[in-house]
């Protein structure tokens, strides 16, 4: 029981670096990286911990100042947010890293320290809360620092991408709180357990619990930039700096998007077939539009961004099925995409810095100027076209299998074919990115270590991902979050359990 | 109160997100975004009335009797903290915009597209 009393430093430790990086900031030029840096490596320790002792003890239940749930507000970690945490802050210390390199050449740099530390707060608040008015707090809090950093560089593309992605999340975000007010009303509680309780009693009216969930599925659509709702997105990750891009790529939209859908549809409404049914048809748009829009793309970092949305389509397909074994694939794909998704968006931020350009056309030769760039592009994209040994692979492959264990051929075959076209969207522009005569001397110093520290550490856990599947490694982790989906309407019982 | 009260505050709401979808000023957006946030707490006011209610303040020798219910109200200081912060970002995003482009009409400031 004493592992519960960690949970509130999950929140604490990066709101408390966010506020302290200012006033030190100023004076050493130093301090917002040494602490930024610190207090994410701090926190991907305790992150891989609470995950294990989750993993173990199904779920711990934090009660501030002993107030029960129902009157104070609880914070909840089950497998599913263990799992998320260790990952999404793993993936924060590693950007953090790799700021350290690439903020050379901006201005006010503490600033941005400040700001991320405090979206990784909101990141872990939404991930701990067990209570959805706490949880659209802090995704509040992960939103409006987000739209800040998109605009970090205050050039013209960044602000636009910025107004653009603040004007659809304002959208969703008063979405969100109508529906709350809506669950509010009907049910009396804002705990996610109680909420859970109360709809399976189904002593409100159907309709307004259903206009509640159909509100909620729009915001986090818009969050999870899934296709109808996702013009903001390529604009939004094209114009950030690299960093913030694949911590909004890695992180955010997971964690905004994906992680609240499956806890608001899995463990607090409960799926069923009509349910499926949207997820399904939300996630196969996803797949194929955003395949064929990266097609026509010329800047590197916009392919990468409808890439994005196409795999974020694979996760949501994974959870309309619905099946064990296609949530599995699911949630290990979700973790895949994380992985080399930020470290695509860590690669491009040096290609970038290299080259000058972010024009595929007048890319050359990467690898030829700098062996661990080129290297970091080349092992993820093969990660994410699904080639054998890496992680990309298995998890597609699960998902496909799943699709024809659970008689839908059609949708087997349309992942299949999304793969396909994933591979040869990326064979094209990249092989000569990559390998291609440099035509562009890559300039002197472009690759900082830390950025190379960076990418290679990503580069390593992007390689090791597929090992999650073998038993005895982080399989436990993985298979925990998947019951939690799974047998969600149990998540109500079990915090209920612990409370006793 | 009744019926009305919730119709008045979804025309707000409507408004709102009309004005966030029709304009193309970038000020004219902001408003419109803030008119949304302002008939959500509205609404959720009126969810935590109650008939002749009043003031949720628990005091000694006094018999509770038909109070308001204050999470509501507690949740709307919340989101208009929020709602603070977010317009806070719009406008000097905007402000920059303006700086960068010389207009505030969404129309012309289109860089990004496809």
């Amino acid at each position: 029981m004493r592992t519960a009393a960690l949970i509130p430093y999950m929140i604490f430790i990066p709101l408390s670096a966010a506020f302290l990086i200012p006033p030190f900031g100023k004076k050493f030029k130093r301090a917002g990286d040494l602490i930024s840096c610190l207090a994410s490596a701090v926190l991907a320790i305790m992150a891989l911990y609470l995950a294990y002792s989750v993993a173990l003890s199904k779920v711990l239940v934090y009660k501030p100042c002993g107030w029960q749930p129902h009157f104070g507000v609880a914070l909840v970690a089950d497998g599913l947010s263990g799992m998320m945490l260790s990952a999404m802050n793993i993936i924060a210390l590693i950007v953090s890293v790799y700021s350290i390199g690439y903020l050379n050449t901006y201005t006010d740099r503490w600033k941005f320290s400040s700001l991320l530390m405090l979206m990784l707060a909101g990141v872990n608040g939404v991930l701990v809360s067990g209570d959805i008015f706490t949880l659209y707090v802090f995704l509040e809090i992960a939103a409006i620092s987000g739209y800040f950093l998109v605009a970090f560089g205050i050039a013209p593309n960044g602000l636009e991408a910025a107004f653009k992605y603040a004007v659809m999340g304002a959208l969703a975000s008063a979405l969100i709180l109508l529906s709350i007010a809506f669950m509010y009303a009907q049910t009396s509680t804002l705990n996610i357990a109680g909420i859970s309780v109360a709809v399976s009693q189904g002593l409100q009216d159907a309709e307004v619990i259903k206009f509640a969930a159909v509100l909620l599925l729009v915001a986090f659509g818009i969050k999870a930039a899934l296709v109808p709702f996702h013009a903001w997105l390529p604009s939004a990750y094209s114009s950030a700096p690299a960093p913030i891009s694949a911590m909004l790529a890695g992180v955010s939209t997971k964690v905004l998007g994906v992680y609240t859908l499956m806890r608001v549809f899995f463990t607090m409404f409960g799926v069923n077939s009509q349910i499926s049914a949207i997820l399904i048809t939300l996630g196969v748009a996803s797949m194929i539009v955003a395949s064929i829009m990266a097609f026509v793309q010329i800047d590197i970092k916009r392919l990468f961004a409808y890439s994005s949305i196409s795999q974020i389509g694979y996760v949501v397909l994974g959870l309309g099925v619905g099946t064990p074994l296609a949530v599995f694939g699911a949630l290990f794909h979700l973790l895949n995409h994380s992985a080399f998704k930020a470290l695509l968006f860590l690669a491009s931020g040096a290609v970038t810095r290299l080259t000058g350009t972010r024009d595929l056309g007048r890319i050359r030769g990467v690898m030829k100027d700098s062996p661990v760039t080129g290297a970091a592009t080349l092992i993820g994209s093969l990660s994410i076209c699904g080639i054998p040994p890496l992680g990309g692979f298995w998890s597609k492959l699960i998902i496909i299998l799943a699709c024809v264990q659970a008689g839908r051929p059609v949708l087997a075959f349309t992942a299949a074919a999304v793969s396909v076209l994933t591979l040869a969207y990326y064979f094209r522009p990249l092989t000569r990115a990559i390998f291609g005569r440099s035509i562009t001397r890559g300039k002197e110093g472009a690759v900082t270590l830390s950025m190379g520290i960076a990418m290679a550490a990503l580069m390593a856990i992007t390689v090791s991902t597929g090992l999650l599947l073998l038993p005895n490694t982080g399989n436990a982790i993985l298979k925990e979050a998947a019951s939690v989906v799974l047998n969600g309407k149990a998540y109500a019982a079990m915090v209920a359990g612990v409370l006793k | 109160m009744g019926r009305t009260a919730y119709i008045l505050c979804f025309v707000l709401f409507a408004i709102g997100l009309l004005c966030v979808v029709r304009k193309r000023n970038i000020i004219k957006i902001i408003i419109g975004i803030g008119i949304m946030a302002y008939a959500v707490n509205i609404f959720l006011i009126i969810i935590g009335y109650r008939k002749e209610g009043r003031v949720p303040i628990l005091a000694q020798d006094q018999i509770i009797k038909n109070i308001v219910d204050p999470v509501p109200q507690a949740m709307v200081a919340v989101s208009i903290v929020l709602g603070l912060a977010l317009t806070l970002l719009l406008v000097a995003v905007g402000i920059r915009i303006y700086e960068k482009y010389g207009t505030f009409d969404i129309t012309k400031i289109n860089r990004l597209r496809g």
